[in-house]
């Protein structure tokens, strides 16, 4: 199952994904996707790392799914988060 | 683990925490359950060292209303700085059963917490900080005004709008010093 | 309005410089999450879904043009243009940076704003009738009340540890128009048999997972000694809430636990050995208060009766406006108005900066430079010229602002549910959309008449849905989202929770539902039955029929 790391970042709240580098980014399909469940763990436990050097809040692994329009979560809740809201805002 | 007592850092506790069920030693001062208290309170009483209480915080500190003059110190804990029981606890002791000994925070206490125990009444804490002065320093920088009366009896906004001063203040202790009617 | 002294201005300050201190020692790691969320939530700032959610009070629903204009300003400079106004008359942020938040309060201060105590488990802020001052039906204007309960409350050292959450709300009619009767506290005025105005107390109300209508623990006492009754019951709480469990944490456990009338001997035991000491609220102080209260300068003129009739007769939209958002003043000449923030499509309670910028500006020109936030989500102008309405209409309807549907089935509450909440089970406000969709009509509207619509994305019940004549829930079933339906809620003087309809529907079917449920109350009222007292009057069975038919009631099954 293909799964990825998402936490909030400390300082702006931005929701961010876990990157090849080690880094966080913004944008979901510049997260690393990863298939083994092991490896999924042992990326967690780096994650909590960052929770402790401060950069990051509540890293968590998510299941996603790899669609036509790029990499989406496979709960709504998640997908909102890398997404946006749904409904479309008035800002006139 | 570091004591503060009235803004001074204290390098060995003066009293030994007894633990519940444990026999209480003839001499020194002693820091005792609530329990042990009750079971024992009139030959702790007799004492001529220094006798503590320590409430836990599912203890009321209605179970020492009349043995106030008879304590040097009451330790009030805090499981958990979430738990705010003991600023009730404190007031009351303070304000309601007249207590004037060392009033003592101990368990999870900490820098962010000090300013409101100081206003409820605590005038010591066992604090896990590198530089527990510095701290109660910078608590106490953080507010200068604030618009409640409490157990520190220091004067709130509303009195201090009306012009009130403590010895025209009907809720103050008449026997305290009227010099001392702000601080910092 | 009330305005800050030097005290009030050094306490805000104060707060704004510590915050900024803890925030600096939670970016270096001196202070861990876990240290720093309550320090955090107590000025009103959550992490969210997307990034920091920044809630700022407006206490009491009271707020001036300046202010309103620097909420403007802080949704253009540190946020996406736009804010929410919520169910407890507050305004909140979604896009906020922990970073900036202490520049957001500092700029908040700057105009007598703040968000103390916004959240944390200490006194949230103070909910009032968004009428206060001005309805006809007002004992006394309950507002110095509220900014004298505010004080007491805010930076309290022995209640900012609460076991939970605790909210007031106060009304100062016997029309209950700010819910008081489902709040931690809940206070209400009366007039004793002297004629005197007093408060009968309210505890132990509340929504969320195990909602409860409070119960009196007083029928009157005397204004002076409201803060020091409230000092009782928070001491007991603070003292005896339940501690080990946050789902059951809050008063309304406690006071059922012990039952009222134990609850009620502690608190009236404690309440007697503090009531003739500082707390006692001292005349001298109320006035000073109450002085900012007075009423605004009213010119003395006519109710235009005729001139409004003849307007109203040559336009529908403006006469359905007048009929529905327009609400008599007890000064003779003035009309208080209602600025439906539900138009249809839009977001219920969220308005952009450029239109925050816009009513401030009416509200300098027809209503002495204030206005209101109701619990409604919807803003108030208290203080109108009866000559200005068509023109305000008229502004009103350039900035889409005039739907006429206060307290109508398109007047949603809508949460912000699972678009922004982490706390969300579903999405509220595309529902929400979908309904007032179905009653976009004014001829639609008026002819169901009086309905409360609430929606509530998890059992945390922002909607407040369990008040809501028609409540709906969402929750998480299977990953999927689905909506409980509920029915015959108020949260007036004779306030009521709703009863459930039956097993949860799944998105998609709700909007119909309603329809359906709504069409069943056309076909079954009499005389001028709202939908409430239809339901009251009939009981569920024929609205539970026509909810659910064989296919949902299979995929319930399933």
């Amino acid at each position: 199952m293909a799964q990825m790391l998402i936490a909030n970042r400390l300082g702006d709240g931005l929701v961010v994904f876990r990157a090849a580098d080690g880094g966080w980014v913004e944008s979901i399909n510049a997260g690393l996707v990863i298939e083994d469940a092991d490896e999924a763990e042992r990326l967690l436990e780096q994650s909590r790392v960052d929770e402790r050097d401060n950069k990051v809040i509540d890293p968590n692994l998510i299941a996603v799914t790899d669609e036509a329009g790029g990499l989406r979560p496979v709960s709504i809740r998640e997908a909102i988060r890398a997404a946006g809201p749904t409904i479309a805002v008035d800002i006139t | 683990m570091a004591l503060v007592i009235d803004g001074k850092l204290v390098a060995a506790d003066p009293f030994v925490r007894i633990a519940a069920g444990a026999a209480v030693p003839a001499n020194g001062a002693v820091l005792v359950t609530l329990a042990t208290w009750t079971a024992q309170a009139d030959s702790l009483a007799q004492r001529s060292d220094p006798v503590g209480v320590l409430l836990g915080s599912e203890e009321s500190p209605a179970a020492l209303a009349d043995a106030v003059d008879k304590l040097q110190l009451i330790a009030l804990d805090f499981p958990t700085f979430r738990d705010g029981r003991a600023y009730s606890y404190a007031r009351l002791l303070r304000e309601r059963y007249g207590y004037t000994g060392e009033l003592r925070a101990v368990g999870d206490v900490q820098l962010e917490q000090l300013h409101y125990m100081e206003r409820t009444g605590f005038n010591a804490f066992e604090i896990d900080s590198d530089d527990p002065v510095r701290d109660l320093e910078i608590a106490n920088r953080d507010f200068s005004t604030w618009y409640q009366p409490s157990g520190d009896r220091r004067q709130a906004a509303t009195r201090l709008r009306s012009g009130v001063r403590p010895a025209q203040d009907p809720s103050q202790d008449p026997s305290q010093d009227p010099s001392q009617d702000q601080e910092a | 309005m009330y305005r800050y002294d030097e005290f009030d201005r050094t306490l805000v300050d104060e707060r704004v410089e510590q915050f900024r201190r803890q925030v600096e020692a939670r970016l270096s790691g001196d202070l861990d999450e876990d240290r720093f969320k309550p320090l955090r939530l107590m000025n009103g700032l959550y992490l969210q879904l997307h990034a920091y959610m920044l809630r700022v009070n407006v206490p009491y629903g009271c707020m001036s043009s300046v202010q309103l204009r620097r909420l403007a300003h802080i949704a253009r400079t540190y946020d996406k243009g736009f804010g929410h106004f919520t169910t407890r008359q507050n305004i909140q942020y979604n896009w906020i940076k922990l970073e900036e938040t202490p520049d957001i309060l500092a700029e908040l201060a700057a105009v007598e704003m703040n968000a103390m105590q916004s959240s944390g488990n200490c006194v949230r802020n103070i909910t009032a009738d968004h009428y206060a001052g001005c309805a006809q039906d007002e004992i006394q204007d309950p507002r110095v009340w509220c900014e004298i309960l505010r004080q007491y409350s805010i930076l309290n050292p022995e209640f900012s540890y609460l076991p939970r959450k605790f909210k007031l709300a106060v009304t100062g009619a016997p029309r209950d128009r700010a819910a008081v009767a489902v709040h931690d506290i809940g206070l209400r005025m009366h007039l004793n048999d002297a004629g005197e105005p007093g408060f009968e107390v309210i505890v132990g109300g509340g929504q969320g997972r195990t909602p409860v209508v409070g119960k009196t623990i007083r029928e009157w006492i005397e204004p002076e000694h409201i803060v020091s009754y409230v000092e009782a019951i928070l001491r007991i709480y603070n003292m005896y809430g339940r501690r080990d469990n946050m789902y059951k944490a809050r008063i309304k456990i406690l006071v059922n636990a012990l039952g009222i009338d134990k609850y009620r001997e502690l608190v009236e035991a404690e309440w007697n050995e503090i009531r003739e000491g500082v707390l006692k609220i001292d005349p001298a102080e109320a006035e000073r208060i109450d002085a900012y209260f007075q009423p605004p300068a009213y010119e003395h003129m006519e109710n235009l009766h005729a001139e409004l009739e003849a307007l109203r007769s040559a336009d529908d939209a403006f006469d359905a406006w007048m009929r529905s958002n327009v609400v008599a003043h007890k000064v003779a000449g003035y009309s208080i108005v209602n600025i439906s923030l539900k138009a249809p499509g839009k977001i219920p309670g969220d308005l952009s900066a450029a239109k925050m910028d816009a009513v401030a500006d009416l509200a300098d020109e027809h209503s002495f430079g204030e206005l209101r936030v109701s619990h409604r989500q919807n803003l108030v102008f208290t203080d109108v010229r009866q000559g200005d309405l068509h023109t305000l209409w008229q502004q009103l309807c350039e900035l889409e602002l005039a739907t006429p549907n206060i307290g109508l089935a398109s007047d949603i509450i809508a949460c912000p549910g699972l678009d922004y909440c982490a706390l969300a089970n579903a999405r509220s406000i595309p529902i929400a959309q979908d309904i007032g969709q179905y009653f976009s009509g004014s001829l639609k509207l008026q002819q169901v008449g009086d309905l409360t619509i609430n929606v509530s994305g998890c059992m945390n019940a922002c909607g407040h849905h369990h008040v809501g004549n028609i409540g709906i829930l969402g929750v998480d079933k299977r990953g999927k989202e689905f909506f409980q339906l509920t029915l015959g809620g108020s949260s007036d003087e004779h306030a009521s929770l709703g009863d459930r309809v039956g097993p949860g529907l799944p998105q998609a079917e709700v909007p119909a539902a309603i329809e359906r449920i709504v069409d069943t109350y056309l076909e079954l009222r009499e005389a001028d039955e709202r939908f409430l007292d239809t339901y009251r009057r009939v009981g569920m069975d024929p609205f539970r029929a026509v909810v659910y038919d064989d296919d949902t009631t299979d995929k319930e099954a399933a």
